[in-house]
């Protein structure tokens, strides 16, 4: 771990002023940005402590709910809007790392959480572009069964942790930030980068920026959602694949449709295309799968995750199925 | 027979309240006066020399006192030259060799040398009886040179004020190398395969085995893999040492202080009675705390360069390298059978990692010598040196991989021939050890199939794969024996009769979870016929009369049967005082000493293994049956429940014995559906070294597991009547869970983990 300073603020401006120093990060729950500097992976000059600021409630606001970036993982998980609203969220957040660490974890901190690659985290001595750009990717030829097999690019095939960030990204979330150029919003599913040739490059955030707050549109396929997650280990463990899931149905006709997997992207992945296939159609396993192949047809294994490619799929054709219930 | 006897029945584990409230003292928390932090360098290639190590930056770094690496360190003395076979008491062989005889699970209740199938009892090199000790890495001294045999190899350490400050500073130590290609991949040097550590389970021929295999009627010939698997304790290697002139006393986690106090004294060129080793509390070790790992030499090296005490505390990724691991196998079973599943041959072969700078063999083959009746067989593990880690004993080494392919294979006879699993293995019972003639000191095993069988309610299994459902989930069951030797070493120990009627007994045995403190105590208490409570057990220090390592599932039948005789020959001194009348009440004892005018009574003996007890085969026997689900969409498996049985001697507590079998269990299911240490063989470097990604069961995965612990009177395996019982719950915990996915699916899994990828 290097050296930094440490800095409590309690005001979003000094939030702001203190992070946009240069190599200044913000902490929150810090169950991963301490992690990574214990790794040295990250490497703050300073951290500013943005614990004190008044952003961990959880709100109905017109047209939906808002999630301040400061509430725990745990408290939204259990929030009786969350859970009725969206359960596809609170799934997700239960589903997600231990109790321990949903107690501590912010919901903003867990849209900021980085891969889990072990070239990236733990082998610092090998080639990461993420780690250090321009180094090469350990990972397309090495030990990749947990990484990504869409999104990916030559540079990199990490895949993104979060399963809040999956929830998220399917029901239309939008998140508030605040930097030193004021106050913007950006949808969720265009938060997080493709990682191209930058992998690097992680968000849209600027430097000295901070989220403040999610917000969550009311919709039928919002309250009628759910969550499912496929991995090795009953709790406590990443997702193989993931799929968040939402419809509106008219009969057995699938009026709206939501989808975004887990685990297998490279950013949280909104699923448009697999949901342009689900609409006016017939709630039918065949339907589901049908819907699953076009999302995935440009997906591409590296070896020890090539199973992920039909892992995801049939992932999403039960997470469809169950939540149709009788109609599929 | 009845279930479950007990001298004690199910007392309390006497450190348990210290060790809930948080007083128990672990070695790292030994935070001594003037106390300085050590960390460790590693190396970041596995095969090369060092070119160069600047410091500079470190040395300037904030709160440092000393970097030290082959460059400027003090050179410790090498361990003599090891071998194999020159060991001054026979027996194990080489310095890891001491303990590699045990296995490594807990055993309180447990015990053993391993080395009863040599015909001598090897404990006593164990205890620390070897000139050089127990050198993890017998060819490999710390910081003598320049050398890299592996990744994560220390190769240097950094002495601060601050942990904070020491951890730092190792970063800044710049490592320059010149890099050999690393010899990483098994499989791709199996040609180099060689016998290793021999002593342990030589190769072994009976019979004629491949030309009774050719001519069998029925064959099974397959390959089973089990991949690298590291112990994790939940308390990570740490030690606190402190010198004082040519003295040091080391706060260690330990599985063998005595035989840590001679590597000491061994290298650093001083008698072993001015290293005074204690291990009051080791918080789990499954056998990666039974040798000394370099990081112990390194700390007392760095103690003795700033001339303050030192902690050198391992955090978890350098454990992964560090500290052993159960290495990866390849194992080749091939079966042949009567039409009638009569056994006429087993060959069981193949390789394990090694490296250049260990001993170790993985001796996967030695259940099969014992396990069932053939007239021939060939039975022979061989290892391939590869620049990886040192591997080492892990909970049942050998017994536990091995079983997972030859339960696997008896499985696929058992389909190949229709015949139950559970009969197949009556059929070819073996009413005598296999590999000797001689008789079994006791054998239940039958009795464990039937009251396991019974409580599971196999007699409902519908013997065709995929023939059972739950919804739509497919159920399989499937079932796999368990075997461990039963052994003993010298140990001795110590008794005091206060005048208060209390009694002390002491032996520097070791305390890793598994009950020695309690089930100590429970064994004087019994013999001199007063209550527990008077009794204590004073262990875990080199100071106290000399135990041996606590592995191989010994510590019950070597310092129990110590205790035993120092407690009775403590009663007989005391009825001597008494003027030959037995002493009727417990509270006698105390009016005793008082109408004598006697402070306290004590005794002492140096128990050995009695020879009558070689002429005996002595070993646990149990197993297990297993209920899985599968998902058939997504490959998930989950164990809904199991049945285990065991009969390992007399149960001295039934609640630590039962503690040690559900430890035991819980660990295989990782092993069958979770653990792997994965390998990069391009960098030579395992990748997923944290509790992130090396899966262990949690709570979720350990359903409904149900242990059914059987009475054994056995006159012959030692005083006590104990086999051990720390390891043999790990045995045939994969294989059962294994033979249920068959069951579920169709689907034979020969390589673990069971992971969905493998059913998809």
């Amino acid at each position: 771990m290097h050296p930094f300073d440490y800095v409590r603020v309690s005001t979003v401006p000094e939030a702001v002023k203190s992070g946009s120093r240069e190599s200044a990060k913000f902490v929150a729950g810090g169950t991963n940005l301490i992690d990574l500097m214990k790794c040295t992976v990250e490497r703050p000059a300073h951290v500013v402590d943005v614990n004190a600021l008044p952003l961990a409630s959880i709100e109905a606001v017109s047209g939906g709910i808002r999630i301040g970036a400061l509430a725990r993982m745990s408290d939204v998980a259990a929030h009786p809007l969350v859970q009725q609203r969206f359960p596809a969220v609170s799934q997700a957040l239960l589903l997600s790392a231990s109790p321990q660490l949903r107690n501590a974890a912010s919901i903003g901190g867990n849209l900021m959480q980085r891969t889990r690659c072990p070239y990236f985290r733990e082998l610092i001595w090998t080639p990461c572009n993420k780690r250090n750009p321009g180094s090469g990717c350990s990972a397309r030829e090495g030990e990749n069964r947990m990484q990504a097999v869409i999104g990916t690019s030559d540079a990199c095939i990490a895949t993104h942790p979060s399963d809040f960030a999956v929830a998220v990204a399917a029901l239309d979330g939008v998140l508030t930030l605040h930097g030193p150029k004021g106050e913007r919003r950006v949808n969720a599913v265009d938060f997080h980068l493709l990682p191209g040739r930058t992998p690097h490059l992680e968000h849209d955030l600027a430097h000295g920026e901070l989220i403040t707050s999610v917000f969550l549109p009311d919709a039928p396929h919002a309250a009628h959602s759910s969550y499912l997650k496929v991995r090795d280990r009953s709790s406590y463990e990443f997702a193989l694949a993931s799929a968040a899931v939402g419809l509106a149905l008219d009969g057995n006709t699938i009026r709206g449709a939501r989808v975004a997997f887990g685990g297998i992207g490279t950013k949280p992945w909104r699923a448009r295309a697999a949901e342009a296939v689900l609409i006016g159609k017939a709630a039918t396993v065949d339907v589901f799968r049908a819907a699953a192949d076009v999302e995935l047809k440009d997906a591409r294994g590296y070896g020890q995750n090539d199973f992920k490619i039909e892992l995801a799929k049939r992932t999403l054709v039960r997470a469809l199925g169950d939540l149709a219930g009788g109609a599929a | 027979m009845s279930e479950i006897p007990m001298i004690g029945a199910g007392r309390d584990r006497v450190d348990g309240r210290a060790k809930v409230t948080g007083t128990a003292r672990y070695a790292a928390e030994n935070n001594l006066p003037n106390l300085v932090h050590a960390v460790v360098v590693s190396s970041t290639i596995p095969s090369g020399t060092i070119r160069a190590i600047d410091t500079t930056a470190a040395k300037k770094a904030p709160g440092v006192l000393a970097v030290l690496s082959h460059v400027n360190a003090s050179k410790l003395n090498p361990p003599p030259s090891q071998g194999g076979g020159k060991s001054e008491t026979g027996g194990g062989g080489s310095a890891s060799g001491g303990a590699a005889g045990g296995g490594t699970g807990g055993g309180a209740s447990g015990g053993t040398s391993g080395q009863k199938q040599g015909g001598q009892s090897g404990g006593q090199q164990q205890g620390g009886g070897q000139p050089s000790g127990n050198f993890a890495e017998p060819r490999a001294t710390p910081f003598s040179d320049g050398t890299i045999h592996y990744l994560g190899q220390q190769i240097a350490v950094v002495v601060a004020d601050t942990l904070e400050h020491a951890t730092h500073a190792a970063e800044l130590v710049e490592v320059t190398y010149d890099a050999r290609p690393g010899r990483t991949d098994m499989n791709a040097l199996r040609h180099e395969a060689k016998d290793k550590g021999a002593q342990q389970a030589p190769p072994f021929v009976k019979g004629d085995p491949e030309g009774a295999f050719a001519g069998a009627a029925v064959k099974i010939d397959r390959t089973y893999r089990t991949p690298y698997h590291h112990h994790n304790p939940i308390e990570a290697h740490s030690i606190v040492v402190a010198w004082d002139g040519d003295r040091v006393t080391l706060h260690d986690s330990s599985q063998n202080i005595f035989a840590s106090r001679q590597t000491i004294a061994h290298a650093f060129g001083i008698p072993k009675e001015n290293v005074h080793v204690v291990s009051p509390f080791v918080g789990g070790a499954f056998g990666s705390k039974g040798s000394t790992w370099p990081h112990v030499l390194v700390g007392a090296l760095a103690a003795r360069e700033v001339k303050r005490p030192v902690k050198l505390w391992l955090p978890r990724k350098q454990l992964f390298f560090t500290n052993g691991h159960r290495p990866e196998t390849e194992q080749r079973v091939a079966l042949g059978a009567t039409s009638d599943g009569k056994l006429v041959s087993i060959i069981h072969e193949g390789i394990s990692q090694s490296n250049a700078v260990c001993d170790y063999n993985e001796r996967f083959t030695r259940p099969t010598r014992v396990m069932y009746a053939t007239p021939n067989m060939r039975a022979e593990n061989l290892v391939v040196d590869l620049n990886v880690s040192s591997p080492t004993y892990m909970r049942a080494p050998g017994e536990n991989p091995g079983m997972f392919a030859l339960e696997s294979a008896m499985d696929e006879l058992a389909y190949a021939v229709n015949i139950d699993p559970v009969q197949l293995r009556l059929i070819n019972y073996a009413e005598e050890d296999p590999s000797d003639g001689k008789p079994w000191s006791s054998k239940s095993l039958r009795e464990c199939y039937e009251r396991a069988a019974a409580r599971f309610g196999w007699a409902d299994r519908k013997r065709e794969p995929r023939s059972m459902r739950d919804g739509r989930l497919l159920v399989g069951q499937g079932m796999a024996s368990a075997t461990y030797p039963s052994h003993r070493s010298p140990a001795s120990a110590r008794a005091r009769m206060n005048d208060d009627g209390t009694v002390v007994v002491s032996s520097g045995s070791h305390e890793m979870g598994m009950g020695t403190a309690t089930v100590m105590a429970q064994l004087a208490a019994e013999t001199l016929g007063i209550p527990a409570e008077r009794v204590r057990f004073e262990y875990g220090d080199t100071n106290l009369p000399q135990a041996p390592i606590s592995a191989g599932s010994m510590t019950a039948a070597s310092v129990g049967s110590a205790v035993y005789q120092v407690a009775r020959e403590l009663r007989q001194k005391l009825v001597a005082l008494n003027g030959g009348d037995e002493i009727a009440n417990a509270n006698d004892y105390a009016a005793l000493l008082h109408a004598h005018y006697t402070p306290d009574v004590e005794t002492r003996v140096d128990a050995k293994p009695d020879p009558e007890e070689a002429h005996y085969s002595a070993h646990a026997f149990g197993c297990h049956f297993a209920e899985v689900s599968v998902d058939p969409d997504l490959g998930l498996v989950r164990l809904r429940r199991m049945v285990s049985a065991f009969a390992g001697g007399r149960i001295l507590n039934a609640k630590t014995a039962h503690s040690q079998f559900l430890g035991g269990i819980v660990q295989g299911i990782g092993m069958a559906l979770l653990e792997e240490t994965h390998l990069d063989r391009r960098f030579g470097s395992y990748t997923n070294v944290n509790f992130g990604e090396y899966l262990v069961p949690v709570n979720a995965d350990v359903r409904n597991l149900t242990i059914l612990m059987l009475e054994e009177q056995d006159p012959h395996v030692n005083p006590i009547g104990a086999k051990g019982i720390g390891e043999v719950g790990i045995v045939g915990v994969a294989p059962a869970i294994a033979n249920a996915v068959y069951h579920a699916t169709g689907k034979r899994v020969r390589d673990l983990p069971i992971t969905l990828e493998k059913l998809l």
